[in-house]
């Protein structure tokens, strides 16, 4: 399965390689280097590159290629998905995953990937078994150890492999058991030219942060479970109490997990109404126009809630990727404030909460290049904007209740809706 | 300061050497000045006795190995501290073990012995990291250890451990190929484990050492569908694809009426020209039923085999996995085995995934892709999920785009379309020009939107983009080839571009248009060329091939304003650079210019060159691709992968389904190794998790056509399942105190409640007695216990009696020795009321009868079978145990002598032990014997095999490999019976044997020097 990882920095240098059959030289990464200069966006190197002897499998995370050496017939995706699900143990252990943060800890990152893969296959890519044998390493415990000697690895043994929920820790002890539910939507759409939406759909996940004591048993119920059609559940999850109830019954990983993510399109909203009526919390008025002989241009946006539920939409920014022939541009926010980089033709503008009495805006003109003509392509606008309070599809949990356990846990509900992929073409 | 300069020329042949950013390491403290001194200094942190300097030394190794350093020279160092205490210095030799083991083999073999004791740890993880690390060491001497502790591992009793073993079978296949029988025995035994846990891995072995033996899959096919959901995520998996190839195998394709009725409906008749439509299948379908046609009349309708139903029945949840590859392995299981109607299922789940990162996304674009030409239908209600952003990467644009164009029909394509148009505006210059080429192939599909998107291409023609209007050059060009008669402005117009456009593609798509069609533009054309003539040295080659194309067509139709232009380019090219141009041009000329010598074919020029042409086809990139494994290497890169197994066609008629059936009857237990309490501690850990719903009802998905026979395979299955689960328990307190007994009873009891069938009774023996189906030493498979006659067929009058030492525990008196007897009936008439009387034995030794046979059931019928165990207490002598064989007829009189071998059972020792307790029988104790070793003896495989076959011993670890120890006590008096056998080198051999009891000792030399030297 998989040979060997090789970790490969934004300027190309490979900082760190580990093999799990016999060596691979890093020479191979030279194909990939090859595929790198070819592809215009650091984004644009194809995930699998065949060379002569071997395949490499590579992810884009952090700015960081984890390249991965097959050599023979795997699915991809089995590949990609570990890549993955190795970047997330890093993150988790580290905070954050960074050419620095894993050559600060490189002994536990080879530590990690000896014990989450066997011989290319994977074997413990549980983060809950993994912080069994290996502690993360935190301030505290770092300075300890300096001082004392003493270890990361788990001292006693990990007993959660040959459990039967695998993902949970045995001897969980809290002194305030809490459980909270972020129930946290993103809105994808495109918006065309007239204001009418092409496309909306809505991404839904429930994070949990889960600190209770021993093994308690949780069920999960909604209000209105019939929105969750398109579902993908964490393997805690109890498929079948699912299919027949509808109620989410689960033993809970310890700390932080994704519970269940899922996917509300137009269509199994309404579905009489074939075209999206997802609710689009924003409207944006646009106005961006090129002369054809005259240098200049007008650019004008502006910004209103809609369909909020009453709720104010914050943190709102606005990204967009001006022509190629905008030398510079002089706009004039109304609030916020906005950068324009002359370099990358990157206008940002940081608008953060919408006043509903007082709409903000960016009105001015953009210089273009003297003598040349009138680009014809027309500028995308991504918007990103936060709602707190509110999940846009509806979705409302009925109640929490716990079995196993004695104690009365602490238990709280958040909702929030977020912009995903957010465009509007003009 | 030798030994630094010679260290330093070591180091120069290893490829990093001296590493100036080292420093920067966090670990190595850049306190070092130099490289050579730094090694120094690890190798004396690594001999101190200090474990916090060796921790520190060693994550400074390790970093080194992480940056790809080379290492190696400490190795010797380094392996020392293989045993060390402290855990984490422990891993971290591991970790650079494996790493050098394979270039430093003789010094690696140090560090053996030490795995080896690992291997007999009461704590199963060791066992199992123990294992592990041993499996991963790449040295090829190591082989026969590997290949015993592999063996070793596979019965023992913790499922981890079997887990791990299934792990170490790919690496040992991998180091010696020759293995592979061996391994496959391994596999087949694991793969009839029941533990979620084996499931996985040891499918994954499979695959990776025998995927070719369909045939060990069978049995254990609806076991693995059961567990399927419980098993852990990549195991799901690599099982899934291998079920995926083992259901085509087994079952008959479920659209094979479906596609018979289709062909030549609807569809196909109504796009003349979808040239992308399927046409292998097609084909496929017309073998199908040039073979078919006949039988399918008469056939019965298709019924779907319930095992097929099952498989896809227990798939089907795991589309709501969080891991992408399930979802995506499902997805391509649904799609090569489910019926036409119900592969649409998965079209959601692939549409969840888009949201994934980015290289989720281009891969399972990539089987939309695939699937959207075969299934069309299946993806258009998500037609708009594959809208593209202007964020999104080139590649995926470019994909989604495919399957935009795959998904386009007469109802959708004005959408589409207009979609399209804007993304003709975008700022990626690749995916305009990908998006041209999109709107060629809906035109060509399409005839209704044909002019559309002809007008609409031609419109870019001025645009400002040299590519955007190159590109579509190109497209027009195509398009054109379809129907040119209707567009003679148009190619007017493209011959006007020929001044402005410089993209030599376009330049050439334009030239050769011209040429073609010159018949319809006989003005303009000569004009072209002439323009081309003065620009021809500078042109591109490609250009320059279709000046002499154009040159040639005018001046076979116009050769009258063409002769000379045309003389002239040919003069031009046959001093051209190029040899194909020049060759090209010597061609023509021959060719088309009449000269004397000119051949028979200058009289056919004009057809050569003005044939019709026929119109090309624009088909997908991916049309085909679905031969390959969707979602496989292989499919993604449309070329085969090594290792890749073939997806088979589905066979002609189903092979027989019964094959699957499993008996309920075979599922003894293989383990009985460790003691029994840490088994039974493990033990509690076992029962699946989602067995609480599953437990009483079995799979319960409704409504299904064929749910009453399903339901019954379901129930048998399950019930098997849960029965050896009750056996296992059954065995372990096989092996517990007396007073279990009465547990055991009432566990028996809830046996016979599950199963009211008759099965119960031959279950309730085994209980009692449990069966040895294969011996507690693992050298020593099952078949080698040696039988011995205790009544022969003719003096029984029919009744035939053999006996053998079972060598399991007997659990009512553990003092005894376990014999199993096994009764024949090989008489016309039924034998009754079997049992034991008037036993005539030795002072002190006593016998457990084994229960009256015929109790139950009242006879043993005619050529029945059944076997029993008794107990002996020898008292630790080889006299013979008499007494009288009674039927309900006649009585025998029969003897049981044991051989000495047999009146021990095998202890557990270390090496330490091992030797602490032969100091302590020395003398009158030990006897030694020398020994030339047999032709077929040698190697310790073979000594090992040999002395455990003649005793009831077990092998004690030991760091050398000339010496193997085995160790076993007494079953009466529970006395020490020590053995080491010593190998040299020619052949000769010298046994140890210690032991209290001199005459046991000096029988058990002579049996041992007798089967050492055969």
């Amino acid at each position: 399965m998989i040979h060997s990882l090789f970790l490969v920095n934004s300027s190309g240098d490979i900082f760190l390689e580990k093999h799990w059959k016999s060596v691979v030289s890093r020479s191979v990464c030279d194909y990939f280097f090859e595929a790198q200069e070819r592809a215009s966006e650091p984004e644009n190197v194809p995930p699998v590159i065949p060379t002569p002897h071997h395949y490499l499998i590579s992810v884009l995370r952090h700015r960081i290629y984890f390249v991965a050496v097959i050599q023979s017939e795997v699915p991809p995706l089995f590949v990609i998905e570990f890549l993955h699900r190795v970047v997330d143990t890093f993150q988790d252990y580290f905070g954050v995953c960074t050419e620095a943060a894993i050559k600060d800890n490189v002994v536990v990152v080879y530590e990690l990937l000896e014990e989450m893969l066997d011989n290319g296959f994977p074997l413990a890519t549980e983060s809950n078994i993994l912080k069994e044998l290996i502690k993360p390493p935190t301030i505290l415990r770092t300075v300890v150890n300096t001082i004392t000697g003493s270890t990361n690895v788990g001292e006693q043994l990990p007993t959660g492999q040959l459990s039967v929920v695998p993902w949970r820790r045995t001897g969980v002890k809290y002194t305030n058991n809490e459980a909270y539910f972020d129930v946290v939507e993103e809105i994808d759409a495109i918006i065309d030219k007239s204001g009418s939406t092409i496309t909306a759909e809505i991404q839904g996940v429930i994070d949990a942060c889960v600190k209770l004591t021993g093994m308690p048993d949780l069920t999960l119920s909604f209000m209105n479970p019939r929105l969750l059609d398109d579902v993908s559940f964490h393997p805690c999850v109890r498929f079948k109490r699912w299919e027949a109830e509808r109620i989410l019954s689960f033993i809970p990983p310890d700390g932080n997990f994704r519970l269940l993510s899922y996917h509300v399109s137009s269509q199994n909203l309404h579905p009489l109404r074939s075209t999206s009526l997802v609710a689009i919390p924003v409207y944006v008025k646009h106005n961006i126009t090129f002369r054809e002989g005259s240098s200049q241009g007008r650019f004008e946006l502006t910004l209103g809630p809609k369909q909020t539920m009453g709720k104010g939409v914050e943190a709102v920014l606005v990204n967009s990727q001006l022509p190629r022939g905008v030398l510079n541009t002089n706009l004039n926010p109304s609030q916020g404030t906005y950068t324009f980089d002359p370099v990358t033709k990157l206008l940002t503008w940081d608008v953060g909460k919408i006043n509903p009495q007082k709409l903000p805006s960016l009105k001015g003109s953009m210089s273009l290049q003297a003598g040349a003509s009138k680009p014809d392509e027309n500028p995308t606008i991504n918007i990103q904007f936060k709602i707190q309070q509110s999940a846009l599809s509806g979705l409302k949990v009925n109640r929490l209740d716990m079995y196993g356990e004695k104690y009365k846990p602490f238990k709280g509900i958040k909702y929030m809706t977020k912009a995903g992929k957010f465009q509007v073409r003009t | 300061m030798s030994a630094n300069s010679a260290f330093n020329e070591e180091k120069g042949g290893s490829s990093n050497v001296g590493e100036p950013e080292y420093g920067h390491d966090p670990a190595s403290g850049g306190i070092f000045s130099s490289d050579y001194k730094r090694h120094d200094d690890l190798k004396e942190m690594l001999d101190s006795n200090k474990d916090s300097l060796k921790l520190e030394a060693m994550k400074r190794i390790v970093a080194m190995i992480a940056r790809g350093k080379n290492a190696s020279d400490l190795f010797p160092a380094v392996v020392k501290n293989v045993a060390c205490k402290n855990i984490e210095v422990k891993k971290l030799v591991y970790v650079y073990l494996v790493r050098y083991a394979e270039e430093q083999q003789d010094l690696a073999l140090l560090s053996i012995s030490t795995f080896q004791r690992g291997l007999k740890d009461p704590n199963q993880l060791i066992r199992a990291s123990a294992l592990r690390v041993l499996s991963s060491i790449r040295v090829t001497i190591i082989v026969p250890i590997m290949m015993l502790a592999i063996k070793e591992a596979a019965s023992d009793m913790s499922p981890y451990v079997r887990k791990t073993a299934a792990h170490a079978i790919p690496k040992l296949y991998s180091l010696d190929p020759d293995q592979k029988d061996c391994l496959i025995e391994v596999i087949e035994k694991l793969l009839a484990d029941k533990t979620t846990l084996v499931a996985g891995s040891v499918v994954m072995a499979f695959e990776e050492v025998c995927p070719e033996r369909i045939d060990l899959i069978h049995k254990n096919y609806r076991k693995l569908c059961n567990l399927l959901i419980d098993v852990e995520e990549w195991g799901q998996v690599v099982i899934i694809n291998m079920l995926t190839r083992y259901a085509r195998t087994q079952f008959l394709n479920p659209n094979m009426n479906e596609s018979l009725l289709e062909e030549g409906g609807g569809e196909k008749a109504f796009y003349g020209s979808d040239g992308d439509d399927d046409e292998e299948e097609d084909k496929d379908e017309k073998d199908k039923k040039k073979a078919e046609a006949p039988s399918v009349v008469k056939r019965k309708p298709y019924v779907m085999d319930p095992d097929h139903r099952l498989l896809l029945r227990n798939t089907k949840p795991l589309l709501q996995s969080r891991n992408a590859a399930v979802v995506m392995a499902v997805a391509q299981l649904y799609f090569h085995l489910a019926p036409k109607a119900e592969v649409g299922v998965i079209a959601k789940a692939l549409v969840r995934l888009m949201r994934s990162h980015s290289e989720v996304q281009y891969v399972v674009l990539q089987n939309v892709a695939t699937m959207s030409i075969k299934r069309r239908g299946m993806f258009e209600p998500y037609l708009k999920s594959f809208y593209i952003r202007s964020t999104d990467p080139t590649q995926i644009k470019v994909l989604k785009l495919e399957v935009l164009t795959n998904l386009a029909n007469e109802t959708n394509i004005s959408t589409i379309l207009r979609e399209f148009q804007t993304y003709i505006k975008s700022m990626d210059k690749d995916f305009v020009a990908a998006t041209i080429q999109a709107i060629g192939r809906c035109a060509t599909n399409i005839g209704e939107v044909r002019d559309t998107c002809l007008n609409g291409l031609v419109q870019l023609l001025s645009n400002r983009d040299e590519l955007v209007v190159a590109e579509s050059v190109v497209v027009i060009k195509k398009l054109l080839q379809m129907q040119p008669e209707q567009h003679s402005d148009i190619i007017k117009h493209m011959a006007k571009l020929t001044d402005n456009i410089q993209v030599p593609m376009a330049r050439a798509s334009i030239l050769w248009l011209i040429g073609e069609y010159c018949e319809h533009v006989p003005k303009i054309a000569p004009d072209v060329l002439r323009k081309m003539a003065k620009t021809f040295t500078n042109e591109e080659d490609i250009v320059k091939l279709q000046i002499i194309n154009l040159a040639a067509k005018l001046y076979l139709t116009n050769s009258k304003q063409t002769k000379l232009l045309t003389q002239y380019v040919l003069n031009l090219a046959k001093y051209d650079q190029n040899y194909d141009i020049r060759d090209r041009a010597r061609f023509i000329r021959q060719l088309i210019v009449p000269t004397d010598k000119s051949g028979a074919l200058s009289k056919y020029a004009k057809k050569l060159f003005l044939a019709l042409k026929p119109a090309p086809v624009l088909e997908s990139p991916f049309k085909d691709r679905d031969h390959f494994q969707l979602g496989s290497l292989s499919h993604l890169l449309n070329a085969k992968a090594g290792g890749y197994q073939e997806l088979p066609d589905w066979p002609e008629a189903a092979p027989d389904p019964s094959v699957r059936n499993v008996e309920v009857k075979e599922s003894v237990p293989e383990w009985t190794k460790c003691s029994s309490r840490e088994k039974r501690k493990e033990k509690k850990v076992e029962k699946p998790f989602y067995s609480d719903s599953e437990g009483e009802s079995g799979p319960t998905e409704s409504a299904d056509s064929d749910t009453a026979s399903d339901s019954e395979s379901g129930s048998e299955e399950s019930g098997s399942g849960s029965e050896s689960e009750e056996s296992d328990q059954q065995s372990e307190s096989g092996s517990e105190e007396d007073e279990e007994e009465e547990e055991r009873k009432k566990k028996k009891e809830k046996i016979k409640d599950i199963f009211p069938l008759n099965i119960s009774v031959c279950l309730a023996d085994h209980a009692i007695f449990p069966l040895p189906v294969s011996t507690n030493q693992t050298i020593t498979p099952s078949g080698n216990l040696k039988t011995y006659e205790l009544l022969h067929r003719i003096t029984g009058e029919g009744l035939s009696v053999e006996y053998c030492f079972s060598r399991q525990p007997f659990s009512p008196d553990p003092h005894m020795v376990a014999v199993q007897i096994q009764f024949t009936n090989s008489a016309a008439s039924e034998a009754k009321n079997l049992h034991i009387e008037d036993a005539k034995l030795q002072s002190g030794m006593r016998m457990k009868e084994f229960p009256e046979i015929g109790h139950h059931r009242c006879t043993l019928p005619a050529g029945e079978t059944v076997s029993v165990v008794m107990g002996i207490d020898f008292c630790d002598s080889t006299q013979a145990a008499n007494f009288q064989l009674c039927t309900h007829t006649r009585k025998f009189f029969v003897s049981i002598q044991p051989p000495v071998g047999e009146l021990m059972m095998p202890i557990f020792m270390t090496e330490n032990e091992f030797k602490k307790e032969q100091g302590q029988l020395m003398g009158m104790n030990e006897i030694t014997e020398k020994v030339t070793l047999g032709e077929k003896c040698h190697g310790e495989h073979a000594v090992i095999q040999r002395v455990t076959t003649a005793a009831n011993l077990s092998r004690v670890p030991c760091g050398s490999d000339k010496e193997c120890r085995f160790a076993g006590k007494t079953v009466t008096s529970g006395s020490l019976v020590l053995v080491s056998v010593v190998t040299k080198d020619n052949g000769a051999a010298q046994v140890t044997v210690n032991c209290e009891k001199m005459v046991i000792g000096t029988m058990l030399v002579k049996d041992i020097l007798q089967t050492l030297t055969q």
